[in-house]
């Protein structure tokens, strides 16, 4: 069953039963276990203030960054404004310089036009760039399913996948791991690792290194994603740091590309903007150490066959929302994030989606149609603080508000907060009922014996406001009596 | 419908019939300039490269031969063979050690038996210590720059720009371009940065003149 977009000319939404937009329980539910994890709350609080500080050192040297940040919003405003026309140009430029391009609907269809493309090579094995659009569909999955191996290559990934978990962050997956978790998973699940590896990271990623090379050097087929596609030119990117990346985008003969619709720009140069932006605001670096650029096919260097899936998945479902749509600009920069008050206690995994954080909070309900993921847009306090440090400006919290309400006006019964309001409303507006209500809270003081604040023994639905939230204690007397006394009537 | 025409559909559906118009960019940013890279720009270049733990080494346009020979010595060690040594078919002959290999068309995993590679780059941009290869004969084919664990960069002045438009304007997006900010390294364990993970864990820049 595909859910349809609220209010939106019914333009199907990711499909239920595959990938990883939803999860098995509402954010409150899951953040709950999260925040029991002590271990997590630590490693995330030291992850995120470190690359806070770091992303805050090198944009503030930038002395045209808001400059840079508002061309990077216009670029991608103007790209989902004629998005049908760059991605018709997008796929003629790859076809003229030899490469393949196949559309995908959603995610069953990325998957299986992928996997018959792995298939036809003949090869069981297939290495993986780091990829969030691969991450959604739930690509491992679908190619392990027909008895592929899929190796992950990127650290990160390959500790989650090793330790058979879900990332938890855009940029860094394992950031909910310490050197000491990642040192037991790589002790337990790689074949023949070293039995003196010890928890410094550097012996970690040697062990990685050494894990992986063979692997690349056998490897037929790669999978990649793109962060960015040049429509005029026909030219993908690759940003990374490890070259894992540079070793599946370059020694396989078969590379496959899954690219969502919105990474497309118009020119090479809206490039010099996002490559400039991406980087610091991703790992607080002036440029990441590599990024890859290839059109279509370039005999005798690379791979001799290249396919470009271009996946919708939701998005187009997106794209109709005009207030929404800004949640397509982002360039999976991770810098929401880091920043998030709610992030950094609660960790990725409470979101239930590959997207996690405030841009998560405002994409995945998007993609999947609100009502599955309905707790996501309450995911946030809306401080502002995503909205401050997104590189393309991105205004989250608005988008969090429009989504709320697009959720309160889809219930087809009142929710108890709005009988709750409903019924306030109606107290305020009559002063014998105010009084009467404010008389009745004062009752509340039974319960308080004497603390400043109720304790937590509400049924449902208070409980519902009571379980995350300190009910003050009623004060003895109103503020209406008090200057009655005081004043005089 | 085949699923194109349907996304297509869809997107158009989205977008509405009367679609509004294209919103304009400002293009206010530092823009790419043409003049000469100066005193200040090759020290900034070197400032940025040695940030991400490269290591530079500076020398006059007759003296790049022995100085390739000198970066050679520091990753690889006294008593390095040309042998171990593999270079862009397209290097100038005079920056290249004698009895050195030269990359031909051999499987490109072969080239992961060489301890070392030599190359040219087609730009390098001093604000963020980037120096870009364009897969032209002087900077070789992608594996070349990746498989050797030893990369020796040579850089000269007249290819030194200020920033990223600069150097994105002087290359052709046609090309395979690699772009390389510092050896291989991750962040991915407590962001705990290391150098050197399946790219080149040494990189060395020759800048010349």
């Amino acid at each position: 069953m595909t859910a349809v977009h609220l209010g939106m000319p019914g333009l199907p939404t990711a499909p239920r039963g595959v990938g990883h937009l939803r999860g098995t329980e509402s954010f409150p539910d899951a953040a709950r276990h999260e925040l029991r994890n002590g271990q997590l709350r630590a490693n995330l609080g030291h992850a995120t203030a470190t690359i806070r500080g770091k992303r805050a050192g090198v944009v503030a040297e930038v002395p045209d960054w808001e400059q840079l940040r508002a061309a990077g919003k216009a670029i991608k405003a103007a790209t989902m404004a004629r998005l049908d026309e760059h991605l018709v140009e997008l796929e003629r430029q790859v076809t003229a310089r030899g490469g393949t391009v196949h559309w995908a609907r959603d995610a069953n269809e990325a998957n299986a036009i992928v996997t018959a493309l792995v298939q036809a090579t003949g090869t069981t094995e297939v290495v993986k760039v780091k990829s969030m659009a691969t991450q959604e569909i739930g690509l491992n999955e679908a190619l392990e399913a027909v008895g592929l191996d899929v190796f992950e290559t990127d650290l990160a990934e390959l500790i989650v996948q090793l330790g058979e978990d879900k990332p938890s962050h855009i940029l860094v997956p394992a950031i909910h791991k310490n050197r000491a978790e990642i040192k037991e998973i790589f002790a337990r699940t790689i074949p023949g690792v070293d039995p003196e590896l010890t928890d410094d990271p550097r012996q970690l990623a040697m062990a990685a290194r050494t894990h992986l090379r063979e692997r690349f050097l056998r490897a037929r087929v790669a999978v990649s994603g793109a962060n960015f596609a040049v429509a005029e030119t026909g030219t993908l990117s690759v940003v990374e740091s490890e070259g894992n990346g540079r070793m599946c985008l370059t020694l396989p003969d078969t590379l496959i590309t899954v690219m969502g619709i919105e990474k497309v720009v118009p020119t090479w140069t809206d490039l010099e903007v996002f490559l400039q932006l991406l980087p610091r605001s991703s790992t607080g670096e002036r440029m990441n150490p590599y990024t890859s650029t290839w059109a279509g096919v370039t005999p005798g260097d690379g791979p001799q066959e290249f396919h470009l899936v271009l996946l919708d998945n939701g998005r187009t479902a997106v794209l109709a929302d005009e207030v929404g749509r800004e949640a397509l600009h982002c360039i999976r920069c991770s810098a929401c994030l880091n920043v998030c008050p709610v992030y950094e206690r609660t960790g990725g995994h409470a979101y239930g989606s590959v997207y996690p954080g405030p841009i998560g909070a405002i994409l995945s309900p998007q993609l999947t149609g609100v009502e599955d993921n309905a707790s996501l847009p309450y995911a946030s306090s809306l401080c502002g603080a995503c909205y401050e440090v997104c590189p393309v400006a991105i205004d989250i919290p608005s988008i969090l508000v429009h989504l709320r309400a697009e959720h309160v006006e889809a219930q087809e019964h009142p929710t108890a907060e709005a009988l709750a309001f409903r019924g306030l409303a109606k107290a305020m507006s009559h002063p014998r009922l105010w009084h009467l209500a404010q008389r009745g809270a004062r009752l509340g003081r039974l319960i308080a014996r004497g603390k400043p604040t109720l304790p937590n023994v509400f049924p449902p639905p208070i409980s519902g406001w009571t379980r995350s939230r300190d009910l003050p204690t009623p004060p003895t007397r109103t503020f209406v009596q008090q200057w009655t006394e005081e004043h005089g009537q | 419908m085949s699923a194109r025409e349907e996304v297509l559909a869809r997107i158009r559906t989205a977008l509405g019939e009367t679609r509004a118009p294209v919103p304009e960019v400002v293009r206010d940013y530092r823009q790419a300039g043409n003049a000469p890279a100066d005193a200040a720009l090759l020290a900034l270049l070197v400032d940025r490269v040695e940030d991400y733990r490269a290591d530079v080494l500076r020398c006059g346009p007759e003296e790049v031969g022995a100085t390739v020979r000198a970066a050679l010595t520091r990753g690889l060690g006294e008593g390095w063979a040309a042998a171990d040594v593999v270079v862009a078919p397209g290097l100038d002959a005079a920056w290249r050690p004698d009895g050195c290999d030269v990359d031909d068309d051999r499987p490109a995993v072969q080239l992961a038996d060489r301890a070392a590679a030599v190359t040219a780059v087609a730009v390098a941009i001093a604000e963020t210590g980037t120096l870009v290869l364009d897969g032209s004969p002087a900077c070789g084919r992608r594996a070349l720059s990746l498989l050797p664990d030893c990369l020796v960069c040579v850089v000269t002045v007249d290819q030194v720009v200020a920033g990223v438009p600069e150097g994105l304007a002087r290359l052709d997006p046609v090309r395979p371009l690699t772009m390389i900010s510092g050896p291989s390294a991750t962040s991915d364990i407590e962001l705990q940065r290391v150098e050197g993970v399946h790219g080149p864990r040494q990189l060395f820049v020759v800048l010349a003149g």
